[in-house]
Formats: structure tokens, sequence, C-alpha cells
């Protein structure tokens, strides 16, 4: 890929140092903005409908078409809007919404559809939350996630765009193909069982669930502000000696910014592992593979059969808080 | 386009990673990472499988990663076509685009068990239950992508510089 990568000239190929967490890496340089079209060869590429972008993921003889044509085939997809109200109750977060969203729709439930995410709660979360919500629009089946750009995409666009953008909001008479209300106020850590990612649960109803592995990263939950909520919780603590705890920044930026912010001396300290930027374990390549029966709880996107190592490992998903939580006390638990 | 095979089913939201696991995608030969299709939903899959036969499934098949290679080696593995209730958007462009038919069919699961004998006719638009003498209608693809299936696939429907794309 280096050689590829030289030989056609290629101005945006990050490599040693400068690798980071695709998802998180190109809307922290600016490379995706508001307005855009994306198309992306990873289905985790809906992430940026955070910025008001259209964006999804094909596989990658439709991304060769593209560079070598300028063009891609697509459907009008029909439109799913979610209404989210109320204010999130602490160590709730965007992934609750979105795991819990997913439960009550199952993992085909916005097949071929977009997901539009609108109402207070979106309003007032910041873009890392945005993110999260709609990287994981792809776990319902969507086609892409899309949340109107704000103040918020504003300020996170200001020092990073480095070409213009353009905000689009959703016509006022849009016509949707079903809206779906839902209240945040009530909304508790959300946790998916295996082996799919609408095979969610309330944490109050999650018990003795003995965790051998803690995941804190990935491009769902491996930003700065998902550092932070973990370091808030791990903050003079220790690791739970049977809980292999790996704390994963997403991106070179967010690894310096943490180290920086004093979050690393947090997680040593706590007994946690500090892996450099890498998509990893999440999907079973490296650094924290599942032997045969163990099971990890992870602030990853997928926990389908065999996602992060042998095929009788177990992965759970949950928010960066519950991930941390959880690692002190070795079972799945609420943060206090 | 016209064929016979045995079928072989499966269930609902049959993933990505359950077709052909992340572990083995560092292999770039096909036929060496075809060996590994179906492995951690079936490890018994290839042994059962005949040049030729189908697989049947139910809804959302394909679901999860991008990963070209799923539709890739379930074709390479000598399945002819796969027939399901829904299938996954990327998984769903993915075959199309390395051309392996997918056919979308209402109550799949239940129609088609494994072992029956099916014939399709990609033409006509009708699967023909063999082991049961029923018959079902399937709908066509739009014009543009029967195009491309019958190109096989996007890459030499590009070379032949359609007019749809230039």
């Amino acid at each position: 890929m280096r050689d590829f990568a030289k030989e056609y000239g290629l101005t945006h190929y990050y490599d040693q140092g400068e690798v980071g967490v695709e998802h998180a890496l190109l809307p922290e340089k600016g490379i995706v903005v508001s307005g855009d079209i994306i198309i992306g060869a990873d289905s985790h590429t809906c992430t940026y409908g955070a910025l008001g972008a259209f964006s999804t993921g094909v596989g990658s003889t439709d991304v060769a078409a593209i560079m070598a044509t300028g063009k891609v085939w697509l459907k009008v997809p029909e439109t799913i809007k979610f209404v989210i109200r109320g204010n999130l109750q602490k160590w709730v977060y965007g992934k609750d919404i979105i795991l819990n969203i997913i439960g009550k729709i199952g993992v085909d439930g916005a097949l071929y559809k977009a997901m539009e995410f609108t109402g207070d709660t979106i309003e007032n979360l910041d873009m890392s939350g945005r993110m999260t919500i709609c990287n994981m629009a792809i776990e319902a089946g969507g086609k892409n996630g899309i949340i109107a750009p704000d103040k918020i995409t504003e300020e996170y666009l200001k020092n990073r765009a480095n070409r213009p953008y353009k905000f689009y909001t959703s016509d006022s008479d849009a016509k949707y193909s079903e809206i779906i209300e839902i209240d945040a106020t009530k909304l508790e850590p959300q946790i998916a069982f295996p082996h799919l990612p609408s095979n969610t649960k309330n944490i109050s109803q999650v018990k003795n669930v003995k965790i051998d592995q803690v995941v804190i990263g990935s491009c769902t939950n491996g930003r700065l502000e998902d550092l932070r909520i973990a370091a808030e919780v791990l903050k003079c603590k220790k690791i739970n000696k049977s809980t292999r705890t790996l704390i994963i920044p997403a991106t070179p930026y967010i690894y310096k910014q943490a180290m920086n912010e004093g979050l690393f001396d947090i997680f040593l300290d706590a007994g946690a592992i500090i892996s450099p930027p890498t998509c990893g374990p999440c999907l079973g390549g490296h650094m924290g593979i599942l032997a045969k029966g163990e099971r990890a709880l992870a602030t990853t996107n997928r926990n389908f059969v065999g996602r992060m190592g042998h095929p009788e490992s177990e992965v759970y998903l949950c928010n960066p808080a519950v991930a941390a939580a959880s690692a002190i006390a070795g079972e799945i638990t609420k943060p206090m | 386009m016209k064929f016979i095979g045995n079928a072989h089913q499966y269930g609902d939201n049959i993933n990505t990673d359950e077709i052909i696991p992340a572990r083995y995608l560092n292999i770039a030969d096909e036929k060496e990472l075809a060996k590994h299709t179906m492995e951690d939903i079936d490890i018994n899959f290839l042994n059962k499988l005949k040049n030729g036969d189908i697989i049947v499934a139910g809804a959302n098949f394909g679901c999860g990663s991008s990963r070209e290679h799923a539709p890739l080696v379930i074709k390479i593995s000598g399945v002819r076509c796969v027939i399901a209730e829904t299938f996954a958007r990327i998984f769903f462009r993915n075959a199309i685009n390395i051309g392996l038919p997918i056919i979308e069919l209402k109550g799949a699961k239940e129609k088609i068990k494994t072992g029956d004998k099916v014939e399709v006719d990609l033409e006509k638009g009708i699967i023909k239950n063999l082991s049961k003498n029923s018959e079902y209608k399937i709908t066509h693809f739009p014009e543009f992508m029967q195009k491309l299936i019958s190109a096989g696939g996007l890459m030499k429907y590009i070379d032949k510089k359609s007019t749809a794309y230039n």
C-alpha cells in the first residue's frame, strides 16, 4: 500500500505514526465536511452523517469504479425519522441511544433506509456522541445516519475543515416512511448481549456477567470524549486482576491529547493497557483476540459470532463509562 | 440463465463475520480464502456443498462489514446463487458488483428447505422447488442492474465503457 500510495502520489495516505482509525481520523482532519456525499469502502462510513453529510459504505469494487469514473449507482433511500427528547441521565450517552434504537427496530429495522436523528436530546449532544449514533446506523441495516448540522457542527468544523462546506436541513414537509419517538429521560445504559447488536438489555436487568476483557476504543467510541468518560470512572481505582483492559485512542491526536490531559496516568495507575491507534480487537484483527470461552465487554459496534476471536468467545457492547466500571468490578456493572 | 442446484438453508441475519471471518482476510488468493466460507456458522458447509448448489436464508443476509470477500468466497466456493428473504444493503451491492446472482424471495425459508432441488430461471424470473413441485415468481432487477449482472459485474460493465457511466 505504501508503494502504491507513493506511485500514484496519494495525498491522504496515513502511515506509521500518522495511522488512525479512519472514521475518527477523517473528520478530525477536516477531510469530510457537512454537505458532502461520501462513499467509503467500509461499512462504518455512515459515521460522517453526524456532520450533516450523506455518507455510506460500499465494497472495494464500488470504490474502484468511483475512482475510475467519478460516479456511483445509488437509490435515493426512504427515511425513518427518530425524534429523541429529554435530558440524558448521568452515565448515559449517544451509544445508549443508538443501542436502544437498534434493540427496538432490530438489525434490519432500517434496511436500505436513511436514519435521521432529531429532537432536543440530539441537539444538545456533542459531536462525539453524534458520531457514535450515526456510526451504528449500519447495525440497524441503515444506508446512512444523518443529523442536521447546527452550531455544534459549526464549532467542530471551523478549525478543521480544509474546504468550504454547506449546511442542508430536511424540508419542513419532508415525507418519512416512519417516525419513531423516544423519551430519553428514562433511558438506562444499554448492554447488547451476544450475538447481535439488537440483543439489548437495560443495565439494571444485567446480573453476574463476568468479563475477561474490556475494550475501550474503535470508530464508535475511541474519541477523546470517550477516553475522558473512562478516566472519570477509573480515577484512583484499580482494574480487576482477571479483566484485561485495553484502551485504544483512535488517532495520534487523541493519543497525544489524552496523554497531555493526564488520562494516561489514570489508565496506567488503574492497571489498563494503552494501545497505539488501531481497529485491532474490534474485528478480531490483533491486540486482544479472544480465546475459546472468553468474554469481552467492548465499546465497539458488533458482537457477532467470532467477531473478536474464537467462534466460541462472546462480545457484549456498551458505553465507555460502563466498560470502565465493569473493568473495575470484573463483571458488567453500572458506574457508581 | 437457468440452473438447478440443491438448497442449503440458513437462518436470519447471517453476517459477514460468519461468512468469512476477519482472521482470514489477509489471504489474497481467492481459492485459499474460499476454504473458510461460512466456517463460523457451519464448519461442515464446504463438505456438504456441491458445485452449483444454492444457499437459502432468512432476512438480512450478509449484514455487517463491507468486505467484498463475503459474496466472493460464496461464489468461488461453487455456490450458484443465494436466495433470501432480504439482503443487507452492502452485501447486496457487492454481490451484484462481483457477479454473484442473488434473489429476494418472500418466505424463502418456508418455501425452500435444505436438500430441496431448486431450479432458477433468471430470465423468466421463476424459481421452481422441484422437490415440492412448487413454483414462485421473482421480481426482476431494474434494467440498469440487469445490465450489470449480465456484464458479469461492475468491473466488466465499466470495461465495456457503457453509456450509463461515461
